[in-house]
């Protein structure tokens, strides 16, 4: 299969350069693969598993939140938010977050702005938990 | 003679006292910018996709829908100036100022939302229209808050208190130089005209070739984007990741710069004072010298005046 340059890239720094032949990732509509030859495109990232066949035909599975995803001229830029590979995930530190969050939620009388909080955080640690398993 | 030798030696124990100050504020700058590096370096591949995918979006869109992407006919902009928390860094505050006046040129009507006490100080002082003031200190600001400023700022820009959005702060562009800049951020058309006095800065040379590379770029059809669902939707999504991700990318660049500045001029502090120990110390031992030759004078006279 013809691959593509990839380039997925957090505020952590750049995690991955080089060719791929297949993107797949969860958008805000759904999920989404990208394949060579794609036509220029642009779409937001949403909360979900990610994975990524190489060109050498291998395979990496990643737990990828929010940011854009955008092919321009053949490149695709992967622009996440947070980007984990499925091996640097801490599961014990994910299910903390998973039941620190579902404690904050039990309590009564929460604001707007931490009830959001708590949900984002609840969301983010079911995606680690999902993809690592 | 003896007090100007007390004086001087005063004056070389103050200048050492001083000197020892500006040695150690320069060991604290430069292991703290070890890291600030790190974090930068680590940054910056990041920072420079997520524009170049910006400018390509703002060069190839075709679609105004969206309130980020179309021209803003709110002249009022917006400045995040990231500045230091603190000052002795050389000129490094007051360059970001004066680039950041230079940009705004006589148009004294904007806002700010300052990053770092010392931007906070300044405008407080000129009684600029200051947005927030959560984000004081600069060395404490995370993803997460960049993300917050983000939001509010979109929030802000949506219901039209301002009209463009600039970053100003100053690039790291190695060890011994850091440069004061203001980048537009939004609307996205602001990207594209920075685009294109890029490239006419890039050819400078011959009015000919650059009249025919005007010409090439009103030719280019623009390639036409796909967004999915929307592109109202997708900018809607996205925009708030951008400004995060490049106010992050500035925050990183702007503390490096800061230690940077600092270690720079506190070096410079140190070796002046050890150039005026020197210099001291040469007079003190002249005078000291002096005194000597006076006393030994005295004696001889002395003696010869009894023999």
């Amino acid at each position: 299969m013809s691959s593509f340059p990839l380039k997925i890239g957090t505020p952590d720094g750049l995690l991955f350069e080089g060719d791929a032949e297949r993107v797949v990732c969860r958008t805000i509509t759904g999920d989404l693969a990208i394949l060579a030859g794609h036509c220029n495109y642009c779409t937001a990232i949403g909360m979900g598993e990610a994975h990524v066949v190489f060109g050498d035909g291998t395979t990496r599975y990643a737990a990828c939140i929010g940011g854009m995803l955008s092919v321009m001229n053949g490149t695709c830029r992967v622009l996440a938010t947070t980007w984990e590979w499925k091996e640097d995930i801490d599961k014990n530190r994910a299910e903390d977050a998973k039941r620190r969050a579902e404690e904050r939620l039990a309590r009564q009388g929460l604001t707007d702005q931490e009830y959001a909080n708590a949900t984002a955080k609840l969301q983010r640690a079911l995606v680690r938990l999902s993809v690592k398993q | 003679m003896a007090a100007n030798m007390k004086a001087v030696k005063l004056r070389i124990k103050s200048v050492q006292s001083t000197m020892q100050i500006t040695k150690a504020m320069e060991l604290v700058a430069s292991s703290k910018l070890r890291r600030a590096k790190e974090r930068s370096d680590q940054c910056r591949p990041y920072f420079r996709e997520l524009h170049q995918t910006l400018v390509d979006i703002a060069e190839g869109n075709t679609d105004f829908s969206s309130v980020y992407a179309k021209t803003s006919s709110n002249e009022r902009c917006c400045y995040v100036v990231i500045a230091g928390d603190r000052g002795l860094a050389g000129g490094y505050n007051s360059n970001l100022f004066k680039a950041l006046e230079a940009a705004a040129g006589d148009n004294r009507d904007y806002v700010v939302l300052p990053i770092g006490k010392k931007a906070v100080e300044y405008f407080q002082r000129r009684k600029v229209e200051i947005l927030t003031e959560e984000f004081a200190t600069v060395a404490n600001i995370s993803v997460a808050d960049c993300f917050e400023i983000a939001r509010l700022l979109c929030r802000e820009y949506r219901e039209g208190r301002f009209g463009h959005i600039e970053l100003c702060y100053t690039e790291f562009v190695s060890m011994l130089s850091q440069r004061p800049e203001v980048y537009p951020m939004l609307p996205l058309t602001d990207l594209e005209s920075t685009l294109n006095d890029v490239s006419g800065v890039a050819a400078p040379d011959g009015m000919g070739q650059n009249a025919g590379s005007g010409g090439e770029q009103k030719r280019v059809v623009r390639d036409l984007i796909l967004y999915e669902p929307d592109s109202s939707e997708v900018f809607d999504a996205i925009v708030p990741e951008y400004l995060g991700g490049f106010i992050y990318g500035g925050v990183c660049d702007a503390v490096a710069s800061e230690l940077a500045a600092r270690r720079n001029a506190m070096e410079a502090a140190t070796s002046n004072a050890e150039e005026m120990i020197e210099k001291l110390n040469l007079s003190y031992n002249r005078a000291r010298q002096s005194s000597i030759t006076t006393e030994i004078t005295e004696i001889v006279a002395g003696a010869e005046g009894v023999g």
